[in-house]
Formats: structure tokens, sequence, C-alpha cells
């Protein structure tokens, strides 16, 4: 159902490092568990909508009225690297490293 | 009998009672649960942080409200609780610097040591309520699980027998309190997480309606589904934890601004003239036999009690699992995006943006949260978001009428919460299929938005089981009092592990 | 050319626009430093926007607000049925969340129309608005060093507008036409600022050829990194003048995007992506979905104010004045009311836009690089207009009445407070001004006599003298009409 190119593919989309003993236990338990939910595909939904909320709120929103931030010390705290009152991440580098 | 039970495995109602007569002090209760915590923590693996200094000193000043004549009308005041660790606790004050608060893991490595600038609405409300915050309790990381063996920090064991699981996600909290080292503790349930582990470890777990309670501050998980609720040790408890949790948050958009009944009111004890329906479906082909007597046993009590018991269906529970493992893995890809070594957590250090990524999330995340990463990635791709996330959302929609349609002719539903008894750490750790089958009574219940507890119906070769009351949308007072009413009249109030007798 | 007579252009614009609220999209972060303070990086940020574990987004009303009135100036129907916010989801480190909340399936508004006046073209061209939605700002990601980046998360939620045209432009010109209407339009309602430069707008095109008479659309190619209107045409122009180069060649084109460079005058490929964004859009759980009312619609609609296209067409049918002076009036709004006011306070028309579109212009645009901006003019428009009809009166010359002005501008004191201060009370009348001509017919006899025998030229000069005496005070015309009489007596 799926394969380990479909695995790479999707690990890639969410930034997902998979060792390859993952991959390997991955797409068999994968396969099995979509077969599971797939089971769906035979369900008659055709007279309803899906839901994306449960609750039937609608129009909830705030005043616009601006707030005290957080002190630029506890917005950094907990950065891995910063410089200054910035927060320092890599960059793309180039194909081929 | 109530008055023979060690301190730290009595009620609330029971010591909130002890602490206005000044029979015990907050003190007491604190170093009680803490001495449990000593004992038995390692041994479980209940919590994750323990703030012994900060317990005595709030315990400590709770005393002096207490002995201002301040305790009247707060029952939790002075009470020693714990915190899933998936809700965060504020551990930096304004400007940055460590505040002697605990830290935030969601039982993840990808968070380990993290300090949260801010406080969750759970801390705020119990902080309010004067209430003993002891520690943070272990969990499936992220939430993700029904047995506490995906913590990144070790399992967590039952007190019953402590070769088994606990249940999960709220492993910990689950054992804390069924082991006497928190009087309550909150939960997170998605899929039946707070149900489910108090059904296995022999305690009352409430999962309230979604949107009864505010989930600002709770990890996400699956924002469609997740919700906070108390696990205790009775009905009462339950419905006075509860009190002090729910109600509108302006900060949490899905939160309702509905009144919050007096849930005390609803302990009536009088269940007469309520019509309860057993859902067919529930009593699945898999379910241990002992299991099914306890819970059959518990309908008939309810039933002598003088509720009219009727057979229900709900055709589509069967669909349940399939509709929750599509719906809840694929906003957890979403909500666990933010983990990526930038702002805060773990971070790889590599010297390329991508595989900083990809290095950090690959570390950081344990492998069921990996699974239900790709699970949920792939059920939102393109070619396949239309039949796998949108299906499933419209099965929903079936799952949620039916419910509604079933309910609108009964009061509640009783039902299983758990087809079986606490397993073996590791029994089913190779299957993830055959775990989340675990689920298969209580995540119908999250699907469909509704309020349902846990409550124990008694013991299958010596081990707890759980019956569940499933109620309207919003009518937790009806789900109390089905529930207080049986554990009244059942008696195992007072059912408590080996871990209550030394 | 060549171009134009074998291939038709096909442009489509989007437009990103910040929206002038005073908090942030899903947070109460301010979205501006205070006045007068410097942005500090980092410091207008908070655990929503942060995107610290556990926390929720809250809709900001008055931007929903914005975006529907901006709908409503655009002749978009606004979807009251059920409007959603979506999860787009990607990552990089300027998206805290790891997605962002947009909206996708059902945007707030859709179809609109707006009708972009193209003067290098002598045309007027109807662009299709395909739809205006909400979402929320990236951080700022900045260039650190070898190999790395710096982020300030200030900006990041801020409010933002996306409109999406129909791809109904047809030339580099309509493209710029089309984003100068529009930012007039924004700024008009209130809705941004629309500042290119600050980046307050920001304008992508897609451009794509087809031969003329044909139907199917070409390549398209998404050209960005524009920073102001001019690089949009520059850029366009570019992008059609080497798609017709490569057809005629025989070349196949690209999609793809490129982004402008403006010093080297040309687009150029950007780094080539890895996979095709899967952005993997899904309804915002944390969200209930809006369903504006019909009554707030309708109240958003009564509150929109005159657009730059309605009151230009008033000023020109209604109150005479040419097309050249409604076009500088209606280009800023707080000019536009102030002109407005002037005129309400009793000035004719004519005269009002004279001094409003002149000097008052002149020294407005002086005093603009210490940061005066119209709609912060000490100087009301009452007091403008009893200046001008001070100098219609006969009360200040016109020449002092411009350095009144000038004064007012710079000492913010009131025009009669100058003209008193510097005595520039126009000499009007009869009997003071007959005074000062008989001085200077006196001490200038034979110019006088040289007028009275035939030279007409030094009645400037005996004029000027009368000026002189009078310290410019003197009422001109006045002096004219009496300085003449006696002459001729």
């Amino acid at each position: 159902m799926i394969n380990r190119s479909d695995v790479e593919h999707v690990a890639r989309l969410a930034r997902l490092g998979l060792t390859d003993e993952e991959i390997d236990r991955l797409v068999p338990q994968l396969s099995r568990i979509l077969e599971a939910v797939g089971k769906l595909s035979a369900v008659d939904t055709s007279s309803v909508g899906p839901t994306a909320q449960v609750i039937a709120l609608e129009n909830v929103m705030r005043d616009d009225v601006a707030r005290p931030s957080m002190s630029r010390e506890a917005a950094l705290a907990e950065a891995p690297i910063r410089e200054g009152g910035l927060l320092r991440v890599p960059v793309v580098l180039e194909e081929g490293r | 009998m109530p008055g023979t039970l060690p301190l730290a495995d009595r009620t609330i109602a029971e010591v909130g009672e002890l602490l206005r007569r000044r029979e015990v002090s907050s003190r007491d209760l604190t170093e009680a649960c803490l001495g449990r915590i000593a004992r038995d923590g390692e041994r479980l693996n209940t919590f994750l942080a323990v703030g012994e200094e900060r317990a005595l000193a709030a315990a400590d000043a709770a005393d002096a409200a207490l002995k201002d004549g301040g305790g009247a009308d707060k029952p939790l005041l002075g009470i020693p609780y714990a915190l899933k660790d998936i809700f965060v606790t504020r551990a930096l004050d304004d400007d940055g610097q460590p505040n002697g608060g605990l830290p935030t893991t969601a039982g993840s490595r990808i968070l380990e040591g993290y300090r949260c600038a801010y406080a969750s609405s759970a801390e705020e409300r119990l902080s309010n309520a004067r209430a003993v915050l002891l520690g943070k309790t272990n969990l499936d990381e992220f939430a993700m699980g029904s047995s506490n063996e995906n913590s990144a920090y070790g399992p967590v064991h039952n007190p019953w027998d402590d070769r088994l699981v606990p249940g999960g996600s709220s492993g910990g909290s689950a054992a804390a309190v069924a082991s006497g080292q928190a009087f309550f503790a909150t939960g997170t349930d998605t899929g039946g997480s707070i149900r489910q582990p108090a059904s296995l470890s022999g305690i009352v777990g409430f999962k309230p309606t979604y949107g009864r309670v505010s989930r600002y501050g709770m990890v996400a998980f699956a924002s469609s589904l997740d919700q906070c609720g108390p696990l205790v040790r009775s009905v009462g408890d339950a419905a006075t934890v509860l009190q002090a949790l729910a109600g509108h948050d302006p900060r949490d958009s899905t939160s309702v601004d509905t009144p919050v009944p007096d849930y005390g009111a609803a302990l009536t004890g009088d269940v007469r003239g309520l019509k309860l329906g057993v859902p067919r479906e529930y009593f699945v082909a898999g379910m241990e036999p002992g299991v099914e007597a306890a819970v059959r046993s518990a309908i008939g009590v309810l039933e002598g009690l003088g509720a009219e018991i009727v057979e229900v269906s709900l055709p589509s529970t069967d669909h349940g699992l399939a509709t929750y493992y599509i719906i809840t893995p694929a906003e957890a890809s979403a909500n666990l995006a933010r983990y990526d070594g930038v702002r805060y957590g773990l971070s790889a250090g590599d010297d390329d943006l991508i595989e900083n990524y990809v290095r950090t999330r690959g570390s950081g995340f344990g492998p069921e949260v990996k699974r239900r990463i790709i699970l949920g990635t792939y059920a939102l791709s393109a070619g396949y978001y239309d039949a796998y996330y949108v299906k499933a959302q419209q099965v929903r929609t079936l799952i949620k009428a039916e419910f509604d349609s079933v309910l609108s002719g009964v009061d509640a539903l009783l039902a299983p919460t758990s087809p079986s008894v606490a397993f073996k750490i590791g029994a089913k750790a190779d299957d993830p299929l055959l775990m989340y089958l675990n689920d298969a009574c209580t995540l119908p219940v999250n699907i469909a938005g509704l309020p349902g507890i846990s409550v124990p119906c008694g013991l299958s070769d010596g081990l707890p089981v759980g019956f569940q009351v499933i109620g309207r949308a919003f009518d937790e007072s009806t789900v109390l009092r089905v529930a207080d009413a049986y554990q009244r009249a059942a008696g195992f109030i007072d059912l408590r592990p080996p871990t209550a007798y030394g | 050319m060549a171009v134009s007579t074998r291939y038709e252009t096909i442009i489509g614009i989007e437009v990103h626009a910040q929206l002038r609220t005073e908090s942030k999209m899903f947070c109460s972060c301010a979205t501006a430093p205070p006045p007068g303070e410097k942005d500090e990086p980092n410091t207008r940020t908070c655990p929503v926007c942060m995107a610290l574990p556990g926390t929720l987004p809250v809709i900001n009303r008055k931007a929903v607000e914005l975006v529907m009135l901006t709908g409503l100036a655009l002749d978009c129907e606004i979807q009251t049925a059920a409007v959603r916010f979506e999860r787009k989801n990607y990552f990089y480190p300027d998206l805290p969340k790891g997605y962002q909340i947009s909206q996708y399936a059902l945007p707030l508004c859709a179809n609109g129309r707006l009708e972009v006046p193209v003067p290098a073209e002598e045309t007027s061209v109807s662009i299709g608005i395909t739809r205006a939605h909400l979402e929320e700002d990236t951080a700022r990601l900045q260039h650190g060093g070898r190999g790395y980046s710096l982020l300030d998360f200030n900006r990041a939620g801020v409010p933002l507008m996306e409109i999406v045209t129909e791809p109904d432009v047809r030339s580099p010109a309509q493209a710029r036409a089309y984003g100068e209407t529009l930012r007039d339009i924004l700024r008009y309602i209130g809705a941004s600022d629309g500042d290119m430069e600050t980046g307050s707008m920001r304008i992508e095109g897609n451009v794509s050829l087809r031969p003329i008479g044909t139907d199917a659309f070409g390549t398209k190619v998404e050209v960005k990194n524009l920073n102001s209107f001019r690089s949009l045409e520059r850029a366009m122009e570019f992008e059609v003048a080497r798609q017709a180069d490569a057809l005629e060649r025989g070349e196949r084109l690209v999609q793809e995007t490129r982004g402008w460079h403006e010093t080297e005058g040309r687009t150029m490929t950007q780094r080539a992506k890895e996979e095709a964004n899967d952005y993997r859009y899904f309804p915002e759980p944390d969200l209930p979905p809006l369903r504006p009312s019909e009554e707030w619609v309708a109240r958003l609609r009564a509150s929109l104010p005159e657009l730059p296209a309605a009151r230009r067409a008033r000023y020109v049918d209604g109150l005479s004045l040419s097309a050249y002076d409604a076009e500088v009036l209606t280009a800023d709004l707080a000019l536009a009311d102030y002109f407005d006011a002037v005129v309400a306070a009793g000035i004719a028309p004519k005269s009002a836009a004279n001094w409003v579109t002149g000097e008052f212009s002149r020294l407005l645009n002086q005093h603009a690089a210490e940061g005066l901006r119209s709609s912060a003019v000490g100087l009301r428009p009452a007091g403008l207009a009893e200046l001008i009809s001070g100098v219609e009166g006969g009360k200040v010359s016109a020449a002092n009445a411009k350095t009144v002005l000038a004064e007012v501008f710079a000492t913010g004191e009131s025009p009669k407070a100058v003209v008193d201060r510097l005595g520039l009370q126009q000499v009007g009348d009869a009997e003071s001004i007959g005074a000062e001509i008989e001085a200077v017919m006196a001490e200038f006899p034979s110019q006088v006599a040289e007028y009275r025998s035939g030279k007409p030229q030094l009645f400037g000069f005996l004029v000027g003298q009368v000026m002189k005496r009078t310290a410019g005070r003197a009422d001109a015309r006045l002096v004219n009409d009496e300085l003449r009489r006696r002459l001729e007596e």
C-alpha cells in the first residue's frame, strides 16, 4: 500500500529524520494501518459534509487592542543560538554538500 | 471503610473535611504524598519533575489561609495534586530568568528541560483554587499512546502490578493518584487518555465535553479532540476538580462561553427515572470475559437503583478507529511542526537548515510520534487529502449524528472503558494496530466531543476494571449523577492497589 | 514591435498588504513600536506569535473588518455563508508554527472588479479580483554572516491581506496602474499604509504570453522581489521581452519563479525548489468558522468613504475642477479631505484648489522631510480659508499671503498672529493709498511726466515705488486703479 519511497517523500515533507531501520519497520506498519483506515472508503457519506469542529461556535473574535509583549529576554531565553537581540539559524547550504 | 485507609489514599472530600476541621494540615497531606513519591516514584516512574520545596511552601501558605478560616468555599485549598507534563508550567520570570517553576517536556526528548515562559490555564486555575502542585507526571510522548510505554523517560508502571502498564497516555497521572502520590491529577484525553488509564489503574477519570475546559497551555496533540480532565479517586472528587477547571477562556477560541453549573448539586445519588442506553457495538469481540462481567454487573447495579436500561445501537462505532487514526495524526503532524530546533527545545546544531530540521526532529521524536507524523502528513498530502482526511471528517459527522440521535432518546450511555485489564509492559509494543484497539470504546466519544467518565466497577484476575458513562454535550451533571450513584452503591470506592498497604 | 503584433501579454497580480490594526492577527502584540521609538528586535512577541507549546490563536476582529471593507471597495462578494481559516503547512525559520494560518477554500471576499485608469495608454481597464483573504505575516529573516541568518519575530503574526487578480492585466503599464490604483484605495479606506518601500505592501506579478487570437494560456512565470511600482513595470517589460524572444527562437519556457534584480535590470531564476510545494491545506481546528452577518456587511458598506475614482468625478463634474487638479487632490486622501473642508468654509472650489495644490502642497513637500504628513498639518482648513478670503477681500496681498503661509508652517502660529506680528496687514483704504501715491508722484516728477507724454512702461515703475513705500502691504489692485486714475487726471 505504501512503499519505501512514499515514506521517504513524506518524511522529507515533515522534515523528519528516519534511519534505514526505521523506514524498514515503518513501511509494513504503515501499510497495515493505511489498509485499516482505508476501509472508510466503503462508508456511504454521500449525505453528509465534513465536520471540522464538533462545537457549534462561530464568529469568535477579539477586540483590536494591543497588550504588552514578552520581554526580549523571556522570548529568547530558550533559543538554541542567539546573536544579540536576534535568533540565529543556519541557512540552506548549496547542493552537493 | 474510609477511615482505615492511609491519609495519602483518601479522597479529596475526606481530607478536605479533615483540613477544615484542622485535624490535618496541608503540610501533613503534602508530606504524605512526597513520602509516597519517595517510596514508589522511581519504581513506578510516575513523575518527571517534583518541586518539593515549592510544594511545601504552598502547603504552608494554604495552612495559613486555613487558619484564618479560608477553607469554606475553597474545596481544593491545600490539596496536593499533579499536572500531566503536557500542561505547560511557568518556569521563567518576566525577565527570562528561571523562577523555580517546573520544566515541561511532553514526555519527549525534543523538550528535555524546556522552561516555558507562561502558565497553562490548568496551572492558573488550580493555583487560584490554592491546590498544592507537587510535580509533573510522566506520559506517552505528546499524549500519543495508550500504555505510557512511549515516554522518552521510560514507561510508567501500574501500582497494581508493576510489570504491567497503567494505561495511557495519562499513565503517570493515573498511577500517581492510584498509589497515593497525589490526591488528584490532571490529564488530557484525545482518544481515551484519561478514561483508559483510570480504568486500568482502578480510579476515576473524567473527560468533559470538548470546549468545556480551556486548552490554553496544553501542548497540542489533536486540536479538535484534546480535552483536559481530572483523575481522582471518587466521582465526588471529579465534580470538585472539574468545577475548578471548567469555564470559558478567551485565549482558547474553541472554549465555550456557557455557564458552568454547580456540579456538586448533581451528586444526588438518585437515578430513578433515568433512561440509560447500552450500545451493543461496544461489547467488542475481543473483550476479556472478566471485563465484560464487571461492566454488565455495573449496569445491573444501576438498574437496581431505579434506572431504566435499554439496548441501543451505534452502528458507526466500528468506523471510529479509522476515523480517529486519520484525523488525529493529521492534526498532530501540523501541531508538532513547531518543534524545529529554531526558537526553543532540542536543536541538532547542524550548519545546514534542512539537515538541522531533519536531525533535530529525527533524534528528538520517539517511534510512535514519528509513525503518527508520517501517517498524518501522508493523509493530508496531495492526492490523498480527499480520500483520507475529508472522508474521515465526513464519517465523523455520521458518528456524531448517531450519538446525538441516540442520546435524544436516553439520558446517558453505559459502556466498557477498555476491552482488557492492564497488560504486560512490552506485550503490544511491536504491534501499533493492536495497541490502537485499546481505545476502541473511548475514542468515538472524543470524535463526537461528548463527556465521558470511567468509574471502577470491579476486578478481573485481581486487576481493576472500569466502565464508562457517556453523556450529552455539556451535560456533565447527568454523567456525574449516574456515576456517583453507582459508585456509592457499588462500594468499589475504597479499591486501592497494594501501595496503600505498604 | 514584434511582441505586440504577435503575442498577447497576460498578467495576473498578487498583492500582500499589512493591515492597519493596533494588534497582531492572532495575538495582542502591537503591530508597531510606540510612536517615536525604534523597533528593537524581538520585543513585540508573546507565547502565541512565538509559537510556544500549547498556545492558541484568537482572531482580531478589526483585521476581518478591514478585509471585508477592502472587498466591498473592490466590489467583491463577501462570503457570509461560511469563512474558514486553514493551515498552510511548510517549514521555514520565519514561520514559527511550521504552518501559516491563512485562507484557502473559503476566503472572506471573492469575485470583485476594479476599474483602473491607465494614463500611459489613455484608457481605463477593468480588472477582475479573484479573491481577497486574510492571513498572518512571517518573521523577518535577515542575512547574518557566513552560513547563517538572523531572525526578528516582531513582524510574525501581523495581519496580512492577500488580493489576487484574474489574469486580466494586458500590459506592464496596466500592471503598474493597477498597483497604484489599489494602493490609493487601500489608503483611502484606511486598510493599509500601502507603502512598497517599508514593505506594508508587497506585489508579485505572474506573466505569460500567448499568440494573439488563441485561447490557451502560455507558460506562466512568477516574478518576485519588486520594491516599487516602477520595478513591477520594468520587470514585466523585461519578462515580456524575454519570453517573446524565447518563443520566437522556439525555446520552451519553464514555469518557474524568478526574482527581479533592480540594478541589473533583469529577472533571474530563483534557486530551483527541491520539490513542488505541497502545503497540505486543512481547516484550522483551533478557530471556529466566521459567518459575517448581513448587518455587519451592511454597516461596513455604509462606512465606506468616497473612493478616489468617485471623488475625482465629483470634483470634475460637480465642482468644475480640471482633471489635473482633481488628480492631484485625490492622490492623497488627507489632502482631498482638506480641500473639501476649505470649500465647506466658504471658498470657491477653483480658488481653494489653486491654493491647496499650489502653495499649500509646496510647503507640505518642503516640510515632509521633517516628518510632516498632510493629515497632521497644524493649520486648520478654516485657517487657510480665512487667509484665502483675506487675499480675495484685499486685506492681504497674494505675495504676502504666501509669506504668511510659510511662517505658519514654520512656527505653527495662526495666520492672524503672523499677519499681526509681521505687520503685513494690507493697506487697503483708498485714503492711505492715495496719500502714498501722491508722495511717489511728488518724488518722481520726471517719470510721471514721461508716462503722461506716452511711455506706458513707466507705470510699472511707479507702482513698484508705491509698493516699496508700503513695504508691499498695499492692495495691488487698488494701487493700480488709483495711480492710473491720478496719472490720467
